[in-house]
């Protein structure tokens, strides 16, 4: 069977892993794909996906969020992908590629990213049940399959960056894991002796087993070929049910070998500068499989998209060439910063070391200097925070002294050297290879003012994410220099940003709007009326504070009232037409039969239309304002609450039924659902609160959708933070493992009151992380392991939030001069708004409203969901 | 506009024509925050009271919505100008001249209002 050439030439891809997709990504920014028939050969059962993000699968991350293939680019270009169907033959002759399916595609160029192969030391019973390798998704799930139902211990072959993200994976899975390294140090091409040390003692501290300068000799299995331990070469034997081998990677070249193309000696197809493979200028070679012109084979995903770039150049007749990359690496092992840059090992002539070491909290920083003081490369474990800039200026000579380049700050000389100090040619973004003076044309001539425009605009800091940091002070350097005032006050009343006032509050116990304009609002706006930006943003604050600083915790008492927003002020939901919504609580989403008569029977009785919400729980449209207290009065009358709909303030916690019902579950959802609902109910904050909780990894309440969503683990519960869903989707990030209940609650109780505590308005807590300094890891620092001290503070103000609540709602309806605000007009409270009106639709009701001649614009703030 | 004095039987009025149309005892109105009124012709007027004490009366009716909805914004000044926002879009309203101010062209009907 042969597939029909088109009379446009062809392009095949076989291999379609990260450098494969970034290769298509680059064909079709050339234009390339509607020039081009391209076909796709792809082994796996499944389009590329993230493979350096591999190890997030056991944080929770599924297979199709490490995918990074959109299917709609696939279609858009017109691009034919076969997944599961490798190419097995190529006849360079004759220009054809044979796949398993049998399918033979004529090729006019020819492209190679068929990746590398793990490699599995020749010991005996290496292929034994209970061996695996530590490349793909299917490698993954069959180890988890195998720890679940057969293994308590588990060891890793192989000392290296994959084979430590393996190790703390089988712990995750609940292992006893060891690790067993031949060379004398852990990770020993990234980092020297001193570096594998202080990275040695931080793991040992996690619980992990290391065995440096040991051998594997045997696996040893049981009589049904079972692993149940091996041999090691110093004669010892370690027992074990499972083991993983992940003693590096070779290139996978026997296809290009079985066509007669030249391979290294050690394996690589060999190609120029191009990418073109020697000796056949229709054949290209891309990523781990090519021997680079400069005789390497490149394991990192930068330069194999820097090669799928070139390649793609070369076939559109542009200019580029790849004739090497850079090494430099910075990454979290099982949370420790591990970095690496330039000549890490000093292996230049007459080069200095300068060294930090500090085995106590694990922190160990090298740097290779050359003999006229050239920065020549070094290691950072422990804290890799100045990694930006010292690898932006390697090879020049840096402006302050190497010494104190490493020493940490504070202990006498040590330098903060910032980005400023970097050439503009430094490249700051290695994965996009984008530039400082590229960051800094982002903010002078395309007018970004902020790191997700500049990330949008440049593409920097959006690969590995290890440049966010320099890329923020870049960003707030540039517009500091270029004399862009920038006004961060929370608008022309307050010169202060939101958290300024929050703290100023906090401190003073400042409990009136009023009282705050006229001691700290802008020379101008002192005794004046405020603004519809700094009231409501202000009532919030003395809302979420009210008990410590001796504020009603009743939002319509008093001056708040006037302060809120129209929601807030009459606790439901303003709808177009004029009318409100009606939203009780339902926490968790568990509700009774009779709860759910009563609401339909309201519903009925005050003809609203009835939507089941996204939070599960119930919406009841079309309710008058005069009609609201009596509405709640018979909620309130039937055990419902206000479920703060209307508010900036918790909205549901949603749950799957869990361990109780679900045949997957393995904690009881429902309750920490209901128990987190009614904990945070009425917890006024910058922006409204979404969470969730699901009893298993399969995640059916889709918590890492929300501000703060739960997993249940079988040793406890995962949480999650800062997801939203909306128009800027975002999944939200694990910020601790396997909590107990109570240390889930504390958790959740520092992270929102740190939350309230320095957001902006209308922050939701996605933009949030993006945007504080340090970003998850600061917030993690904060509020796991209190680097600020404030834990107890936070602690103790939800505290007071959680003793002090009260329905809003039922102490409404019991407060007659509260509820003479309910009417329509003040003149004839009997009368209902006549332009409040509806007509039917599918049964139920819908708003009738006049034509109007000015089409809707809205406003900031108010495309907010 | 009148400067209102701080007794609690005043009367809220509306100029209509040549008459005024008392509304409401003046103690409804709590500073920043508006009531709506009927008229006897079926118009909506909005009507605020500011920290300073100073009425103010606009049509209720948004003009970007249709919805009688403005005296439930909120209300503030910008730059000496007291304003309402629309609470369904924010588009904001000088309360003495009805100007829209995040458009020009829009423009919403005012009243003469005083406390008796």
């Amino acid at each position: 069977m042969t597939a029909t050439p088109g009379a446009t030439p062809t392009i095949v891809l076989v291999g379609h892993g990260m450098v494969g997709q970034r290769f298509l990504e680059a064909l079709a920014e050339r234009g390339l794909t509607a020039t081009h028939r391209v076909v796709v050969l792809c082994e796996e059962p499944r389009p590329a996906y993230d493979r350096v993000q591999l190890t997030s699968y056991f944080s929770g991350k599924t297979p199709e969020e490490l995918s990074m293939t959109d299917m709609e680019f696939i279609k858009d270009h017109g691009i034919e992908l076969y997944v599961g169907d490798p190419a097995e033959t190529i006849d360079r002759d004759a220009r054809k590629v044979t796949a398993r399916s049998g399918l033979v595609f004529d090729y006019d160029v020819l492209v190679l990213a068929t990746g590398s192969y793990p490699f599995v030391p020749p010991v005996p019973n290496k292929d034994a049940e209970g061996c695996f390798v530590y490349r793909t998704i299917e490698d993954l799930l069959a180890i988890e399959e195998y720890a679940r139902s057969r293994a308590t211990t588990g060891a890793v072959v192989g000392g290296g960056l994959l084979g430590l993200e393996a190790a703390g994976a089988l712990k995750g899975l609940g292992l006893t894991s060891h690790i067993v390294e031949f060379a004398p140090r852990l990770m020993p091409v990234q980092v020297d002796e001193g570096g594998g040390a202080a990275l040695l003692r931080t793991i040992e501290e996690m619980g992990l087993s290391v065995h440096t300068g040991v051998g594997t000799q045997e696996i040893v299995t049981d009589a049904s070929g079972a692993v149940t331990g091996m041999k090691l070469s110093d004669g010892s034997e370690l027992a074990t049910d499972l083991v993983v081998f992940s003693a590096g990677v070779r290139p996978r070249d026997q296809l290009a070998r079985e066509s007669g193309l030249t391979v290294g000696e050690r394996g690589g197809i060999a190609v120029d500068e191009q990418c073109r493979t020697v000796g056949d200028p229709h054949v290209f070679a891309i990523g781990e499989c090519a021997l680079a012109a400069d005789g390497r084979v490149y394991g990192l995903v930068a330069p194999g998209y820097e090669q799928a770039e070139t390649a793609a150049a070369t076939i559109a007749a542009d200019e580029a060439s790849f004739t090497g990359a850079d090494l430099s690496t910075k990454l979290k092992l099982l949370g420790v910063d591990v970095a690496s840059f330039g000549d890490a090992h000093g292996t230049a002539e007459d080069c200095l070391d300068v060294v930090y070491s500090d085995s106590r909290s694990g922190l160990y920083k090298k740097l290779v200097i050359g003999r006229d003081g050239t920065l020549l490369g070094g290691i950072l474990i422990g804290d890799a925070d100045a990694y930006g800039t010292l690898r932006a200026l390697t090879g020049s000579v840096p402006p302050v002294s190497p010494e104190s380049l490493v020493l940490p700050a504070g202990a006498g000389g040590g330098a903060q050297l910032g980005p400023s100090a970097l050439p503009d040619e430094a490249v700051i973004c290695s994965c996009h290879n984008v530039t400082k003076g590229t960051i800094r044309g982002a903010v002078t001539e395309h007018s970004c003012t902020t790191v997700p425009e500049v990330k949008k605009c440049t593409k920097a800091g959006t690969g590995c994410g290890s440049c966010v940091k320099i890329l923020g002070q870049l960003v707030t350097a540039e517009l500091e220099a270029s004399g862009v005032e920038v006004d961060k006050g929370l608008c022309g009343c307050f010169s202060q940003t939101r958290e300024e006032l929050y703290e100023i509050v906090l401190a003073l116990r400042i409990n009136t709007y009023q009282d705050m304009l006229d001691r700290y609002g802008r020379d101008g706006a002192r005794g004046g009326d405020g603004c519809d930006v700094c009231k409501p943003a202000v009532a919030s604050i003395i809302a979420s504070l009210a008990p410590t600083i001796g504020a009603s915790g009743y939002v319509l008492d008093g001056e708040q009232a006037a302060l809120q927003e129209t929601n807030d002020h009459f606790l439901a939901n303003l709808q177009k037409n004029g009318s409100y919504s009606v939203v009780p609580r339902i926490p968790g989403g568990e509700i009774t039969p009779e709860g759910l008569i009563v609401i339909g029977e309201i519903a009925r009785d005050f003809g609203l239309y009835t939507k089941i919400t996204g939070g599960q729980r119930i919406d009841m449209f079309g309710a008058r304002v005069e009609q609201l207290p009596l509405i709640w009065a018979r909620l309130v009358d039937a055990g419902f609450e206000s479920g703060h709909a209307y508010g900036k303030s918790l909205r549901t916690v949603k749950s799957c039924v869990g361990q109780t019902w679900c045949r997957y579950g393995v904690q009881d959802s429902v309750r920490m659902a209901i128990d987190l609902e009614l904990r945070y109910r009425g917890l006024r904050s910058p922006h409204k609160l979404k969470s969730a909780v699901s009893g298993c990894a399969r995640e059916c309440a889709e918590a890492q959708s929300k501000d703060f969503g739960i997993i249940a683990t079988s040793n406890g519960w995962n949480l999650y933070v800062g997801g939203n869903g909306g128009a800027t989707p975002r999944h939200a990030d694990l910020l601790a493992q396997d909590l107990s209940d109570t240390e889930l609650i504390r958790l959740i109780d520092r992270f929102l009151m740190f939350y309230i505590r320095t957001a902006d308005r209308l922050e939701r807590t996605s933009t949030w992380l993006e945007r504080i300094p340090g970003g998850l890891d600061h917030v993690r620092d904060v509020v796991v392991e209190d680097s600020l001290g404030i834990c107890e503070e936070l602690e103790s103000l939800m505290a007071a939030h959680v003793a002090n609540y009260a329905d809003e709602w039922a102490t409404t309806i019991n407060d007659p001069e509260k509820l003479a605000r309910f009417v329509s007009f003040v003149n004839a409270p009997d009368t209902p708004d006549p332009v409040v009106g509806f007509v039917p639709e599918r049964d139920q009701i819908k708003p009738d409203l006049p034509l109007l001649t000015i089409g809707h614009r809205p406003l900031e703030g108010s495309a907010q969901r | 506009m009148t400067l209102a004095l701080e007794t609690t039987d005043l009367k809220v009025q509306l100029q209509l024509g040549d008459d005024w149309f008392t509304v409401c005892d003046l103690s409804l109105l709590v500073p920043g925050r508006g009531v709506a009124a009927l008229l006897p012709d079926g118009r909506q007027v909005a009507l605020f009271r500011d920290r300073a004490g100073e009425l103010y009366a606009v049509d209720n009716r948004d003009p970007f919505s249709g919805a009688a909805v403005l005296s439930r914004g909120l209300t503030g000044s910008l730059q000496g100008r007291p304003f309402v926002a629309s609470p369904l879009l924010k588009q904001r309203f000088d309360l003495r001249s009805g100007q829209c101010l995040d458009d020009d062209t829009v423009r919403i009907g005012t009243y003469e209002v005083r406390a008796t």
